[in-house]
């Protein structure tokens, strides 16, 4: 029986429930000093002053370090580049040498041997700046606009002259990010030639040479050890100033260095995300059919352009028109600098933000038309005899293939499944001093990002399977997904196969785990890995029974001779005849049962699926609350379907963040007010209800031998709109609620707006 | 530097050490003592990762110092398992896929055991489990299966506590 598609309970479960799992600051090494990180202060000036000499002095301090003391220039460049626009002059120095541009930059780094002690010593640090005027909204005139990206097709202004309708609303998305619940952690370990690190994740090996090259190494020099990681999300594991000021550090002192982040210092430092304004325009036939699309996205990258450099912008009007048909589309969006934390992908990057413009405007839109907002999707939708549709839009460097699927069955199974549940019937009958909202978003979503991902398959003499996969473990369960596939492909059970990743050493040509690309393209390289070790067992096997390949078949760990009951050889003992010096290896080929193979795509695969929520709204509070919340997804093949399960759960926890809670907001000075988690609010269990799930696997990819597409982020790319719409609902509003999250204030507004009275 | 002799029991074990007045309980149990799995989130007493039961009751160890642990028992999420074995919560944790990265789950079965182990079993409703599950913070699951798990538990314990009768 296939592992593939089994509800197996997770490998990483036991280390993690009994403590045992091993985060970054969970790694300690005898003789380590410990960082930490100055702060800017203040959200723009010139700096007249940074004395350390104080610091440097005080007890138990080893040195302090500022932009003089690193060598000149240094700047972190992008990882993501999308071709067009120069950001090289906007690009975050490791420390702010002359001037600093949002609160929370770093200025320079205390080492000492007791992080109490370089915290007391920061305090003792003398700054003077001079400050300047600060710009906080990105659409003021005078804002730096970093670039300015333009995606579409067709003749938008004649789709838009010949309409019967058009359609225009304003919507914008609230600065907020993925904020995992383990701060960030470096710990870096040199030795006589070579140097550890512990605490990198996502793209271990990209960080690793864009190290070295910063350090002048030679890139296996330096080693990756892969760690638990504490969440990820699209924040954790990007190249950041600490990512070489730790390394070089404990190169420069001769000594292992730790550096782990605090919670106020993560909630300006880490990579926010999301901001923009939306003007979204839609262009309507009679029938409610779309001639056009228009979107004029204004996007807030904070500060600088980090290593996701315009990515984020890139994919928002890259995947606007969604699952729609658009015959003529123009997303223009301007990217623009802020004296706010810099930004970077948070899970579902462009596709919350636009999901929600898109999919507000269309509720909108059905209203204006006197049309069922359902309708008007399903005459919009694609039609399964239009898959696979190529979209006229580069995005990540891939041309757009809409490569799968049949999204009018999607929304009529979503609809019947909302129904079935008595989900409008809930929305119809509201309690006391409350209204009752239902609302509905659909969106297609994008995974398996290539071009490669490498994994090592290895039987040991004991029997054992290794996998050594180029992915990392950021909490989503990687270790049990790949052991699925491998035991699948080599025909063993999955508790024989043990997995490693995010090693350096171990898989050298690892291209991490982000972009929903894990399961699609690092399993992808698994299976192929595993089916070349299973092809290579059968052979030695045969040499070592002198029977035919053609007679042999692979079961329960073993090769077995197919009619002969009794003539079987494990894949332990296949193992042994494959070691060096064994007479079954023949002369040139290489010892040992193994392979390493590199599954290569250029084209992403799209999943696609809608969500549904019922809200209830308080005019009197503001406060909303989501009583019911349904996602229905399409993945091609769930090699864990808990897994799944959990990765769409936890993703509806975030949207419904995002959507209501959620926000790094800033005062006039551009003084964050979002530096606890009292004021930066993720939702608790009182907040996220229970979610209603229906896990498609109608659509098998035909981009990759498993027919999977990714889970990752289909969460959450919904949930802004599906709440926006539900709470419009409540509302009764002709226009849209204008602004994200849908904090009780913003709702208090809008009841005002919308008459108030009940 | 303000430094004091203190003596405390960590799941089972006597420790006697040095702390500084200002250390936190956390930073002890985790650097001084070598018990990594209680975690810090916060260090503002929010997300409740650093969690443990301290004589009986669910304490936040990024909130007490190290010296006020003085005499006192606690108990980590290294003192739930028997050996190998997991407990009862552990396993439901696993059954009902309440972790994923797993950093809050030691400070939630801390949270959960104290709360089930001072009768808190008895008459568990849905309400109530989802009530207790909102005092801490998990990014990763939606709740959902941390309030099935605490559920599963305090049912199984209830039928044992009932057939023990």
């Amino acid at each position: 029986m296939s592992s593939i598609g089994a509800r197996l309970p997770r490998k990483e479960d036991p280390r993690l429930l009994r403590g045992r799992g091993r985060f970054g600051d969970d790694i300690s090494v005898p003789g380590q000093l410990w960082a930490r990180i100055v702060r800017s202060p203040s959200a723009h000036g010139d700096i007249e002053n940074l004395d350390v000499t104080q610091a440097a002095k005080a007890p138990g301090i080893t040195a302090v370090v500022t932009a003089a003391d690193l060598p000149a220039g240094l700047a972190i460049p992008v990882r993501l580049t999308v071709p067009g626009p120069d950001l090289s002059g906007y690009l975050q120095p490791v420390l702010a040498a002359t001037a600093v541009r949002y609160v929370g930059e770093p200025l320079a780094v205390v080492v000492g041997q007791d992080p109490y002690a370089c915290e007391d010593a920061a305090e003792l640090i003398e700054l003077d700046i001079s400050e300047r005027a600060v710009v906080l909204d990105a659409r003021t005139p005078s804002a730096i606009p970093a670039a300015e990206l333009i995606r579409g097709y067709g003749d938008v202004e004649d789709a838009f002259s010949r309409a019967r309708h058009v359609v225009r609303i304003e919507l914008a998305i609230g600065r907020h990010s993925g904020v995992p619940l383990e701060p960030r952690c470096l710990l870096a370990v040199p030795h006589r030639e070579t140097l550890d690190i512990f605490g990198m994740t996502k793209v271990p090996v990209w960080n690793r040479d864009l190290l070295a090259g910063l350090l002048g190494l030679d890139e296996t020099l330096i080693h990756v050890h892969g760690v638990d990681a504490g969440g990820g999300f699209g924040v954790r594991g990007e190249f950041y100033p600490e990512d070489f000021l730790v390394p070089w550090l404990a190169l420069r002192l001769g000594c292992p260095v730790k550096w782990a982040e605090d919670r106020a210092e993560h909630l300006v430092a880490v990579n926010h995300s999301r901001q923009q304004h939306h003007r979204i325009a839609a262009a309507f036939d009679e029938a409610g059919r779309i001639l056009g699309l228009a979107d004029e996205v204004t996007h807030d990258n904070g500060a600088y352009c980090r290593t996701h450099g315009v990515a984020v912008p890139e994919l928002t009007v890259a995947m606007l028109p969604g699952p729609y048909r658009v015959p003529a589309y123009r997303g223009r969006i301007r990217v623009v600098l802020t004296n706010k934390t810099p930004c970077g992908t948070y899970r579902a990057p462009g596709r919350f933000e636009g999901t929600a413009a898109r999919e507000h405007l269309l509720d909108v839109a059905a209203d204006q038309l006197g049309l069922d907002r359902i309708e008007l999707r399903r005459r919009n939708l694609l039609a399964a005899t239009e898959i696979p549709h190529r979209r006229p839009i580069a995005t990540l460097g891939t041309d757009m293939i809409l490569d799968t699927g049949d999204y009018p069955a999607l929304l009529a199974a979503l609809v019947a499944e909302a129904d079935r549940l008595g989900y409008r019937a809930l929305a119809g009958h509201p309690g006391p001093h409350v209204r009752h909202g239902f609302g509905l978003a659909m969106f297609v979503e994008k995974s398996g990002l290539g071009p490669q991902e490498t994994a090592d398959v290895t039987v040991s003499k004991s029997g054992a399977v290794h996998v050594y996969s180029g992915g990392t473990s950021i909490g989503q369960g990687i270790e049990t997904v790949m052991a699925q596939i491998a035991a699948d492909a080599l025909g063993v059970d999955p508790d024989v196969v043990r997995v490693t990743t995010g090693d350096t050493a171990a898989q050298p040509f690892g291209a991490g785990s982000w972009a929903s690309r894990s399961t699609v393209v690092g399993g992808s390289a698994v299976h192929q890995a595993a089916t070349a070790v299973r092809e290579r067992a059968v052979q030695l096997a045969a040499r070592m029974l002198e029977v035919d390949e053609a007679d042999l078949d692979v079961r329960d760990g073993a090769v077995v001779v197919r009619g002969d009951p009794g003539a079987e050889l494990t894949l332990a003992e296949i193992a042994a005849a494959a070691e060096p010096a064994s007479r079954h290896l023949r002369s040139g080929e290489s010892a040992g049962l193994s392979a390493r193979r590199r599954f290569e795509v250029t084209h992403m695969t799209y999943p696609y699926g809608g969500h549904a929520a019922v809200v209830a709204v308080d005019p009197g509070t503001g406060q909303v609350r989501v009583l019911r919340y349904l996602v229905a997804y399409e993945v091609g093949r769930a090699v864990n379907p808990t897994l799944v399960e959990g990765q769409l759960r936890g993703g509806v926890a975030q949207g419904i963040g995002g959507a209501l809670f959620e926000e790094f907001s800033y005062d006039d000075a551009g003084q964050p007010q979002a530096i606890t988690f009292i004021e930066y609010r993720m939702p608790t269990a009182a907040e996220v209800p229970p979610v209603d799930l229906l896990v498609c696997q109608d659509a098998p990819s035909p981009g990759n031998p498993l027919g999977v597409m990714g889970a990752g982020e289909g969460g959450v790319s919904a949930a802004g709109g599906a709440v926006a719409n539900a709470v419009r609902d409540a509302l009764g509003l002709s226009g849209g609620v204008g602004q994200l999250p849908l904090t009780p204030e913003r709702v208090r507004a809008l009841c005002d707006c919308a008459g108030g009275t009940s | 530097m303000d430094l004091h002799s203190i003596a405390l029991n960590v799941n089972g074990r006597h420790h006697e050490l040095v702390v500084e007045a200002r250390r936190t309980l956390a930073d002890m149990l985790r650097h001084d003592l070598g018990y990594t799995g209680t975690h810090l989130g916060c260090e503002h007493g929010i997300c409740g990762a650093c969690t443990v039961v301290l004589d009986g009751q669910p304490a936040r160890a990024c909130l007490i110092f190290g010296v006020q642990a003085d005499g006192a028992s606690v108990l980590t999420v290294e003192g739930l398992a028997d050996g190998e074995q997991l407990s009862d919560l552990q396993q439901a944790f696993s059954d009902h896929h309440a972790l994923q990265c797993g950093f809050c789950t030691p400070g939630f079965l801390m949270l959960i055991e104290a709360y089930l182990s001072d009768a808190g079993a008895a008459d568990l409703t849905v309400e109530r489990a989802r009530e207790l599950v909102a005092s801490n913070l998990c990014r990763c699951t939606g709740y959902q299966g941390i309030v099935e798990a605490v559920l599963a538990t305090a049912q199984a314990r209830r039928a044992a506590a009932g057939d023990a009768t």
